[in-house]
């Protein structure tokens, strides 16, 4: 995806309005009329998220008879997840290993208080598994 | 089910990174400020870190490199703003695949019974920054399943 549509995508998921008309769609297409029930919100200003949505490509719209028809894209969010995942597992599997570390840390005493002044050439030791 | 909570929210350019350890705070801490221990947890355990050098102080710097399986190389540098303390490390960060862009990190540790929680505040320069930081500087394989798909739907209607 291009940076600039990863922005579309964020910024339209900006608005709780509009997670929640994605969280409705998620479980099936819906008119603008049923989109627009749960909220104290008239039908043409959930048209303007729709719309916002549907730039986004995050929804696409079709028609039955005179009722217009959204649909949930995947596709888009999908990209942003995999955007968070990156970032997610780094740091999961940094803490996971830190976890590790202070267990063994806690489990042998004696490793005498904190040396993190020191300015040294460290690398990486064999017992991280 | 991951502990670590990541909070991306879109528009603002900043990412919040909290874990609760069941270690003492002090002990979290010590795993920051000292390189001999900070080697060994920071990144996946499939990337080598090594460290030039970490001089956990005012004005201090940092550099440090990880790399991957298929041996590429990523460098990492900064300086620390104030002493580090207990209450907070704070300190710049680059990535020197992308200079100029950097941004400011702030990891504070409160007591949470036997637990510290660990809270870890990302201040990029702009959302874009923080969109493209965050997607070139991690290119490596990710899962990109539907679970993950409906864990962040879950997130984000949650949010």
């Amino acid at each position: 995806m291009a940076d600039d549509q990863l922005s579309l995508v964020f910024g339209a998921l900006a608005d709780p309005t509009r997670r929640a008309i994605l969280t409705r769609l998620a479980e099936g297409e819906a008119t603008v009329a049923e989109l627009a029930a749960p909220f104290s919100m008239s039908q043409p200003a959930i048209s303007r998220h729709l719309k916002v949505l549907e730039h986004a490509g995050l929804i696409s719209r079709s028609r039955r008879a005179t009722a217009r028809l959204s649909h949930l894209e995947a596709e888009p969010l999908r990209e942003v997840t995999t955007w968070l995942a990156r970032y997610q597992r780094f740091w999961d599997e940094s803490h996971e290993r830190l976890d590790d570390l202070l267990a063994a840390l806690q489990a042998s005493p004696g490793t005498g208080p904190a040396s993190g002044r020191a300015a040294t050439q460290a690398t990486q030791k064999g017992n991280d598994t | 089910m991951s502990k670590t909570q990541i909070t991306a929210e879109p528009g603002i350019p900043q990412i919040i990174i909290a874990r609760e350890f069941g270690a003492p705070r002090d002990l979290v801490y010590r795993a920051h400020v000292d390189p001999e221990l900070l080697v060994q947890w920071l990144g996946p355990r499939d990337l080598a870190t090594t460290i030039d050098h970490y001089d956990a102080r005012n004005g201090g710097t940092w550099r440090y490199t990880q790399q991957d399986p298929q041996g590429n190389q990523y460098g990492f540098h900064g300086v620390f703003h104030g002493d580090p303390s207990l209450d907070a490390i704070v300190q710049t960060f680059e990535f020197e695949g992308a200079p100029g862009h950097v941004c400011l990190q702030t990891v504070t540790f409160a007591e949470h019974g036997d637990a510290t929680l660990m809270r870890t505040v990302v201040a990029f320069q702009s959302v874009d920054d923080r969109d493209q930081m965050v997607a070139s500087d991690m290119e490596r394989g990710v899962r990109d399943s539907g679970d993950r798909l409906d864990e962040l739907f879950i997130k984000l209607a949650a949010a």
